[in-house]
């Protein structure tokens, strides 16, 4: 036996993202963006909605690091402030999306055919939908908000959840395990509860790091049709919005609402590349 | 046997290997220091237990190790071409290792079912190496394969040849792939446990082939193995293997008769013979060397019984066609009756697909039977409701075959052990860990071990927690499915030992589910032989191993290949035997199965489908 100390499988899951090296700066920018949206209001230089007419339009300088915009705000503060809106919309909305989506998959997967069949029939027809489509849609029905954002982002993303955990939930179903335990008298939801829940959450998490991008974009690009965050909320979109009018006037718009986009997507998909590979070793290549 | 000129040159010699493994832990080396030489026309056995690096010695003979992440690090691997001077194999490049690959050394593997790939014909998958290596064009490449496939004893030759893998057997497809390593008639075979995947009497078909092949095209064989039993029957000189390194090395009767090694010893005193428990009624612990032997009486148990089935049945349906209709059932089990006594064991034997692990599934319900009855000690096993179920169910628990599956991943060990106790007791009560800890004690696991992972063990360490589970709600009867079939011999050993063991202290039952008969010939009080859904042969062990009168029980003992390089014992006819199958169309009723005393509980069926005929033609 190599292995000498016992260690849980969460730290061990752990230890393999550091040690890959995509998944190290992965992990970097991760923490980087989500202590900029934590800390944005303690550490942004400037009042990111303060008007100073002034200013505006100005290029970088000492007093703002990447210029002003039309109103003369501060674009550096707004870029900060953005990653918080952004992370208030893909977190809430994927986590959700993977607590539903978890817990109709695994009933999917465990339950009866019939209640198989339905739930499926009903994932596949949100499934159908093109995501923006819906999401533009409710917004004319509902009006734009942080709310209605959030919600269309979980109820597309929840059959994706649900399609992996059923899979998973049908192949763990008659593995030699849940058949001992079968065997050992525990009742059926005990063996979703602590058997095949474990065993599913690894798998989702994965997806949950990698859908966090899609989710940011997508909120950006509905604030860039004016359908996401209302004005002056800084959002990303917002910024890439007033950039895209005033692309004559300053460059440094575009670069801090699609830069932030593209670093984040980047650094969870890496980590959630890392995750992967930690959590299924039969990934893993012989390096 | 084939005389064996040590005077002619070595068609490969080994010299000095050493081989690493990059691992995330850093290097690890798989061979240390390992060295041998094969000659033309002998078969040499590479024998050792798991992780001993047996495999790892032919993969680098290959230059396969390249591709699964192993580097050579020292050694010489000479290779007999044909030229004036042997080539350094280890140096070689990828372009040469391609001209030798498939031509000069072949190779066959474990598992047939992912040998071959599901998407071509047998013909296409036989041809291509011909055309590449040999040059030879269509026309040329099919007469030699269908060649080859009558040199393998395949029937039908030409209909095989536009088939697809999944149309064939485990056997057959075996046979396919013996055919493909010897399409560019190779110096050298490499038979990488090639009968481990498949059932015994299909093992003691391919053995012979291979014995007879190699006397016919006079190949050498590397033969590599982990059963004592399987070396013995075919090997000229083996190679043992322990750890990476080689531990002795001589010809096969030197090796069984005069082991020099303290290893080799236990190693061979560790494999279960069929036939040495002649004498005996009752069964009993195996004697291990280096082990005080402190338990070694007979184990008698009682004559009170503690389960009764009858007239088992058990179907699977197959659905089929456009709609998913109910088509045709799978009779898994038909018309199935035994007894068992408390504190004994009785084992189903048979081979793949027979239903004996339908049979022990369907008895404690994890699926469900036909029609039939399971009475456990009074109580009727198929009248109980989903809840009464649960609570009788901690009268008969089970242990699976393979260790790694039956235990989950994410769960602490003790907590795995207590599961049983949770369930069926008050979920919080503390001395539900003082229970786990005496069972750990119990089946000689240390009380460390409480708080690891399933994957930090071994096999054997594993299988240990999988019965400390199985023991903790105090169980009448423990349904122990292929338990030992996944583990090294010498692990296998005392993880039978530990059950007799228990047996004879806590009085426990066994339905010992197996398809070795020596395993089984060595633990049971009873023995039901199974075939088909059936239970053709049922008696007493010692009336059924020593007076057998079923033929498939003949055609299964004999099939076993047996521990004694002086008992060997080739099937002559190796006519390819199909089984009949267990599909039966919708509507079609089985008769019922009608049973002739032979002896004092010994029962033998008489309405068999079994065809003694050609199974008998053995020597």
């Amino acid at each position: 036996m190599t292995v000498l100390k016992s260690q849980s499988r969460s730290s061990q899951i752990l230890r393999a993202v550091l040690r890959d090296r995509l998944g190290m700066v992965g992990l970097v920018i991760v923490t980087l963006v989500v202590a900029c949206a934590l800390f944005a209001p303690w550490i942004v230089p400037h009042d990111p909605n303060a008007m100073n007419i002034q200013d505006r339009l100005q290029g970088p300088s000492l007093q703002y690091l990447l210029g002003t915009d039309q109103l003369g705000r501060d674009i550096f503060s707004r870029m900060l402030m953005g990653a918080q809106i952004a992370l208030k919309v893909a977190l809430p909305a994927v986590f959700g999306a993977m607590v539903i989506g978890m817990l109709l998959g695994m009933i999917a997967g465990f339950g009866p055919e019939w209640l198989d069949s339905l739930l499926m029939l009903v994932f596949d027809t949100i499934r159908s939908f093109p995501t923006v489509m819906f999401a533009l849609a409710v917004v004319a029905l509902v009006g734009p908000s942080l709310n209605t954002v959030i919600l269309v982002v979980m109820l597309t993303s929840i059959p994706t959840y649900a399609r992996v955990a059923r899979t998973q939930t049908m192949s763990l179903r008659s593995a030699d395990f849940v058949m001992a335990a079968r065997a050992a008298g525990t009742s059926s939801p005990r063996i979703l509860a602590i058997h095949l829940a474990p065993n599913t959450v690894g798998v989702l998490a994965v997806l949950m790091a990698m859908d966090i991008p899609t989710v940011v974009a997508l909120e950006a690009g509905l604030s860039f049709l004016g359908l996401g965050v209302k004005p002056p909320t800084p959002s990303w979109g917002a910024l890439l919005k007033d950039g895209y009018a005033l692309i004559r006037q300053t460059p440094w718009l575009i670069v801090a609402g699609g830069l932030p986009i593209i670093v984040t997507t980047l650094g969870f998909t890496f980590f959630g590349e890392a995750l992967r590979d930690a959590v299924d070793p039969k990934v893993k290549k012989g390096r | 046997m084939l005389d064996v000129t040590r005077s002619s040159p070595p068609i490969a010699s080994i010299r000095g290997l050493q081989v690493a493994f990059c691992t995330e832990d850093g290097p690890v080396l798989g061979v240390k220091d390992v060295s041998f030489d094969i000659h033309p026309g002998e078969t040499l056995c590479v024998v050792g237990e798991s992780g001993s690096g047996k495999s790892v010695s032919s993969m680098s003979l290959m230059r396969l190790i390249d591709y699964s992440g192993g580097i050579i690090q020292k050694g010489e691997l000479l290779f007999d071409t044909g030229a004036a001077a042997p080539v350094d194999l280890a140096q070689a490049d990828q372009a040469l290792m391609r001209q030798i690959r498939g031509n000069a050394i072949s190779m066959i593997f474990q598992e047939p079912m992912t040998a071959l790939n599901p998407v071509f014909t047998i013909g296409h998958q036989l041809t291509i190496g011909l055309k590449l290596h040999k040059g030879l064009n269509s026309q040329d490449a099919r007469a030699r394969a269908l060649e080859l496939l009558q040199q393998v004893r395949i029937p039908e030759p030409d209909r095989r040849m536009t088939q697809y893998p999944h149309e064939m057997s485990g056997g057959m497809r075996q046979r396919v792939v013996i055919a493909m390593a010897l399409a560019c008639e190779p110096k050298l075979l490499i038979a990488d446990e090639p009968t481990t995947a498949l059932d015994v009497t299909v093992q003691a078909e391919i053995l012979s082939l291979i014995n007879q092949l190699k006397a016919e095209t006079g190949t050498a064989v590397l033969f590599i193995t982990h059963d004592m039993g399987v070396v013995a029957q075919i090997a000229d000189r083996v190679v043992v293997m322990y750890r990476g390194d080689k531990i002795e090395e001589g010809p096969v009767e030197a090796i069984f008769d005069a082991p020099q090694q303290a290893y080799t010893r236990a190693l061979l005193a560790a494999v279960p013979r069929l036939g040495e428990m002649q004498g005996t009624t009752l069964p009993e612990p195996m004697k291990l060397v280096g082990e005080a032997q402190s338990t070694s009486a007979p184990i008698t148990g009682t004559d009170d019984v503690l389960l009764k089935v009858e007239n088992l049945k058990v179907r699977f349906a197959v659905k089929g066609g456009l709609l998913r209709r109910h088509v045709a059932n799978v009779h898994a089990v038909e018309d199935v009756s035994f007894t068992i006594n408390k504190g004994q064991t009785l084992s189903l034997v048979g081979e793949s697909g027979c239903g004996k692990s339908t049979a022990g599934r369907a008895i404690m319900r994890l699926l469900h039977p036909q029609s039939g009855q399971v009475i456990l000690d009074g109580q009727d096993m198929m009248a109980l409701s989903k809840r009464q179920l649960r609570a009788a169910r901690r009268d008969v628990q089970m242990i699976f075959q393979d260790p790694f599956a039956s235990l989950n991943p994410q769960i602490q060990l003790a907590e795995q052990v207590a599961e049983p106790l949770r369930n069926f007791g008050n979920r919080r009560d503390p001395a539900i860990m003082d229970r786990v800890a005496t069972l750990f004690d119990r089946v000689g696991l240390p009380r460390a071990f409480m708080r690891r992972y399933p994957h930090e063990l071994s096999g054997g360490q594993r299988q240990g927690v999988a019965i400390a589970r199985a023991l903790a709600p105090a169980p009448k009867l423990i349904v122990a499915d292929e338990a030992v079939s996944a583990l090294d011999v010498s692990v296998q050993a005392q993880v039978l030992n530990l059950m007799m063991e228990l047996q004879a202290d806590l009085g426990v039952s066994f339905l010992f589910i197996s398809h070795d008969m020596a395993v089984v010939e060595r633990v049971s009080h009873q023995v039901g032989v199974m075939y088909l859904g059936r239970i053709v042969e049922l008696g007493p062990r010692a009336a059924v191993f020593e007076n057998p009168h079923h033929p498939y029980t003949r055609a299964l003992m004999q099939a076993v290949p047996i521990a004694d390089p002086r008992k060997r014992h080739l099937i002559d006819s190796l006519a390819f035997r199909p089984i009949p199958s267990p599909i039966k169309p919708v509507g079609h009723t089985a008769e019922p199965s009608q049973y002739q005393q032979v002896g004092p509980d010994h029962w033998l069926l008489t309405n068999n489908h079994y065809d003694a005929a050609d199974a008998s033609q053995t020597n």
